[in-house]
């Protein structure tokens, strides 16, 4: 698992390759706890490369999802494998986090 | 004719897990959307086993039997650690409260009971057993 981040202007984007299970998922929780996070107005995962993710991995984002809205922090997932999709639809997540088709969708949004 | 993997009981090993139950189903052509849903609750309840049950000793082994006999797939992950671990019984999360809890865990086994269409812990020689099972239309 590598989790690369592009900062910009006011956006974080983080590019996730690879397994997101309850072994890689510390990478994640060490980019999401960052101070810095909180000055951005989004933060967006391009999952793209992300081919499998367990419950730690989603509990990582559940986990700092309140403290980013609470700063008026959103946080956009794009380019979801549909399989990735499938786990966050199983549990009901797709209704409770930002998910859409596309990059440029996930600027707009 | 089963296929069986035995493991140490380190996170590490998720991969291997991971790697072997695909590598079985893949040679039975099947959809990857079923075949990455079966993958997802046998790596839950490993990952289980070694972090709650054994505390991530590597001195303890977990061994993981598959099957297909008539159109079902049927999984046995045994521990082999020297602790009973039976999960409580089923309750669905409400995810809503987890988010505003920010909390972490608490979502595999329910992931576990919503992708296999049997579930069933019980011990045998001092040993906890998962039964998992899947139809594979």
């Amino acid at each position: 698992m590598k989790v690369t981040a592009h900062p910009s202007a006011d956006s974080l984007l983080l590019v996730l390759d690879g397994e997101l299970d309850a072994s890689s998922a510390v990478l994640l929780d060490s980019e999401l706890v960052k101070p810095g996070l909180l000055d951005y107005r989004k933060v967006l995962i391009d999952c793209a490369k992300l081919s499998y993710i367990s419950s730690a991995g989603l509990g990582v984002f559940i986990s700092h999802l309140q403290r980013l809205q609470d700063h008026n922090v959103k946080l956009v997932f794009f380019n979801m494998q549909e399989k990735v999709f499938n786990v966050f639809e199983i549990l009901g997540l797709d209704s409770l986090m930002t998910i859409v088709p596309t990059q440029a969708e996930a600027t707009a949004a | 004719m089963k296929d069986v993997l035995r493991i140490e009981c380190s996170r590490h090993n998720l991969q291997q897990v991971r790697d072997f139950v695909r590598a079985f189903l893949h040679r039975r052509d099947l959809p990857e959307l079923l075949v990455n849903q079966v993958v997802l609750a046998v790596d839950e309840v490993v990952a289980n086993f070694i972090i709650h049950a054994n505390g991530e000793d590597a001195h303890q082994v977990i061994e993981l039997q598959l099957v297909v006999e008539n159109h079902y797939l049927n999984v046995e992950i045994a521990d082999h650690g020297g602790s009973i671990y039976l999960p409580p019984p089923h309750v669905a999360p409400n995810l809503a409260e987890y988010i505003r809890q920010g909390r972490k865990g608490g979502m595999g086994m329910a992931l576990v009971n919503r992708l296999m269409d049997r579930v069933e812990f019980f011990t045998r020689d001092q040993h906890t057993v998962c039964h998992l099972s899947k139809h594979l239309a």
